[in-house]
């Protein structure tokens, strides 16, 4: 399971470095989420995959019984879910505004902060 | 609640009994205080004319605490705080070092100053929008940074301040914001991300988030990849501080906002990477780090020629400091990548230094584009008969970024040079001393052509606005404020240096990080 899992996870990274590499602004927000959710998934599965195993201490045992399921990483992955999903969201308004104010969601485009025409400085005084 | 009560569990390795001593909270109380009273002052947002002064209460108290706190780390050692009692590697603990409370220390002070400055140069709008609240959770996800022992608590603090400063940054929705900002946060997300891969993977390796109990566990473990892992935190860390090649979303995103906000930023966002890059590279992975230097070697030359070269070109003075910022990052990562105790207390040193000034001169350059209605060195001039006190001001700003004695700047460049001659590094030294003597000129220029020249470049004159009394005091008593903690620091060295040496030393022997958290202690 974690090895079908890995190669899932690769996969999500390369599409996600695919779709980053582009100059449009959507296909980056696509990468952006597929990134994230690749990181997630890579966490996910760093804490062991086991089916049908509660991480619960038997009364009287000090530990469980069968190999189970580490449930930290699953804590990590909620937080990072939750702060990934606000950031998005905050991405994907940032984005819309930005197209509509500037009119283009070309990257190479977007040049109103840095204009390829600076003016030089002053060379003597 | 029917719990195994009759069980015979021994709580005390995972569990504080005793009650936490009231003065472990001053290690939370920076994170603490600004988190708390920024979700209050959003309820207030009808009361835009209170806020700045809630704001500034706050930062006055949280830098207080951390007076007391370095204080007490500089007499005795860490401070440690469980969270919930719970104790590591369970738990989530702040463990406020010499460097994180250094840090913290400075970055308190200068959101303080800039709360200052803003009380009247922030709109009505700006107030209404949330300037004040996103300022305070900045601050508290820089602290929290600073001051966590928990890698993955270290990624919350990075986010909490990348979305407040996403806030900050389109506050205003000029053209040229948006521009900038969809740079800034694509690029910050995508770093943030992978420092999560980074933790993702070490947890994954060592089982364990805790800081302390990491060094540990790296140091028993030498076949472990962590070459691997430190490439990626590396990576992370180095867009982050803005260093070459992962540079280009900070000119062209720091010109942008409002003055305050681009003074924080400057002061602040650049060193929350270069800390975590002195934290996991110099404590936690000091082997796979070592394999790195020829890399930063490479990377400080580079990013401080290029910060000084990018100074140079620029007309637009935002811009220009934008590009100083760089030039200071390449210093700090001489020191980090000569990597001896000489050159990592340079390092930190020249950190503090840098938060400082490059605030001071941000707000500085607020106030000439006040004055003269114009940011272009070809179209300021005349502020040196205008106000003669921000002219002197202004040139021991330039005087301090230089590097000059009897400046802040002066102390960390002597322990760099000396870092970078002693490791052999001939053309480390001679790029460093370049990049600072260009950039002197660069920021030097803006002093002749600002202050000392009358008119514009064409000749014709300048029309200038005389600050009005409550002017000065909002804009010039910030930044009076910084230039006198700048001349102090270089005047009275000792208590600057002597921390910034701790911290240093600390990273190099955690032996004292680690036995702040008894448990997991050899």
């Amino acid at each position: 399971m974690e090895t079908v899992l890995a190669v899932l996870i690769g996969i999500y990274f390369a599409a996600s470095i695919y779709l980053m590499l582009s100059r449009h602004i959507i296909r980056l927000l696509l990468g952006a989420a597929l990134l994230s959710n690749a990181v997630n998934l890579l966490i996910f599965t760093a804490g062991r995959l086991v089916h049908e195993v509660p991480p619960v201490v038997p009364y009287g045992l000090y530990a469980p019984e069968a190999v189970t399921a580490n449930p930290l990483p699953q804590a990590l992955v909620l937080t990072a879910i939750v702060i990934a999903f606000s950031i998005f969201a905050f991405l994907l308004v940032l984005a819309m505004r930005a197209y509509q104010v500037l009119g283009t969601d070309d990257t190479d485009h977007m040049r109103i902060a840095e204009p390829i025409e600076t003016p030089r400085p002053p060379q003597g005084y | 609640m029917a719990g195994p009560s009759d069980v015979d569990v021994d709580l005390s390795v995972a569990y504080v009994d005793a009650t936490v001593p009231a003065a472990d909270y001053l290690v939370a109380l920076p994170v603490i205080a600004p988190l708390i009273m920024g979700a209050f002052l959003l309820m207030l947002r009808r009361q835009p004319h209170i806020q700045p002064m809630v704001a500034g209460i706050t930062l006055a108290a949280v830098f207080l605490g951390n007076i007391v706190l370095a204080l007490r780390v500089a007499e005795s050692g860490p401070v440690f705080m469980a969270m919930g009692r719970w104790l590591p590697p369970f738990g989530i603990s702040f463990n406020g070092d010499a460097l994180g409370v250094f840090m913290a220390l400075t970055s308190s002070l200068v959101a303080l100053v800039c709360v200052i400055y803003s009380a009247r140069s922030i709109n009505g709008d700006g107030r209404r929008y949330g300037f004040y609240p996103f300022l305070l959770l900045l601050t508290a996800g820089v602290s929290g940074a600073f001051l966590t022992a928990d890698i993955f608590n270290l990624y919350v603090w990075f986010e909490v301040l990348l979305i407040s400063s996403f806030g900050l940054i389109v506050l205003g929705n000029s053209h040229e914001q948006l521009d900038g900002a969809v740079k800034y946060a694509f690029l910050n997300l995508i770093a943030t991300t992978l420092f999560l891969i980074g933790v993702g993977y070490t947890y994954g390796l060592f089982g364990t988030l805790n800081m302390a109990d990491l060094t540990l566990r790296i140091a028993e473990s030498p076949d472990a990849p962590t070459g691997t892992l430190m490439m990626i935190f590396v990576f992370a860390f180095a867009m982050k501080a803005a260093a070459f090649p992962l540079n280009f979303w900070l000119p062209a995103s720091y010109h942008t906002p409002n003055i305050v906000t681009s003074a924080i930023f400057a002061a602040l966002l650049t060193k929350v990477g270069i800390y975590a890059l002195l934290r996991l590279g110099g404590m936690l992975f000091p082997a796979a780090f070592g394999t790195f230097q020829d890399v930063l070697l490479w990377v400080a030359i580079l990013t401080s020629l290029l910060g000084a070269a990018g100074a140079l070109a620029s007309s637009d003075i935002r811009k220009m400091l934008g590009f100083l910022v760089l030039s200071g990052i390449g210093a700090m990562f001489v020191g980090i990548a000569v990597a001896s105790p000489d050159g990592v207390h340079g390092a930190v040193l020249y950190a503090v230094h840098s938060i400082l000034v490059m605030a001071a001169l941000y707000l500085a350059a607020g106030v000439i584009g006040r004055m003269t209605g114009s940011f272009d060195l070809r179209s300021v001039g005349g502020l040196y008969r205008a106000s003669p006190f921000f002219a002197a001001m202004f040139l021991i700003l330039v005087f301090a970024i230089s590097g000059l004695p009897p400046f802040s700047g002066f102390w960390p460049k002597v322990l760099l040079v000396r870092a970078a001659m002693t490791a052999g590094e001939a053309w480390l030294t001679a790029a460093y001393l370049l990049s600072s003597f260009i950039a002197m000129i660069a920021i030097g220029r803006v002093w002749l052509f600002a202050f000392w020249r009358n008119g514009q470049q064409d000749g014709s004159e300048v029309a200038i606005q005389p600050l009005s009394l409550a002017d000065q005091r909002a804009f010039l008593t910030p930044i009076a404020v910084l230039v006198v903690v700048i001349v102090g620091i270089g005047i009275i060295a000792d208590p600057a240096v002597y921390m910034a040496g701790i911290a240093a030393a600390g990273l190099f022997d955690p032996t004292a990080y680690i036995t702040a958290i008894s448990p997991v202690a050899p």
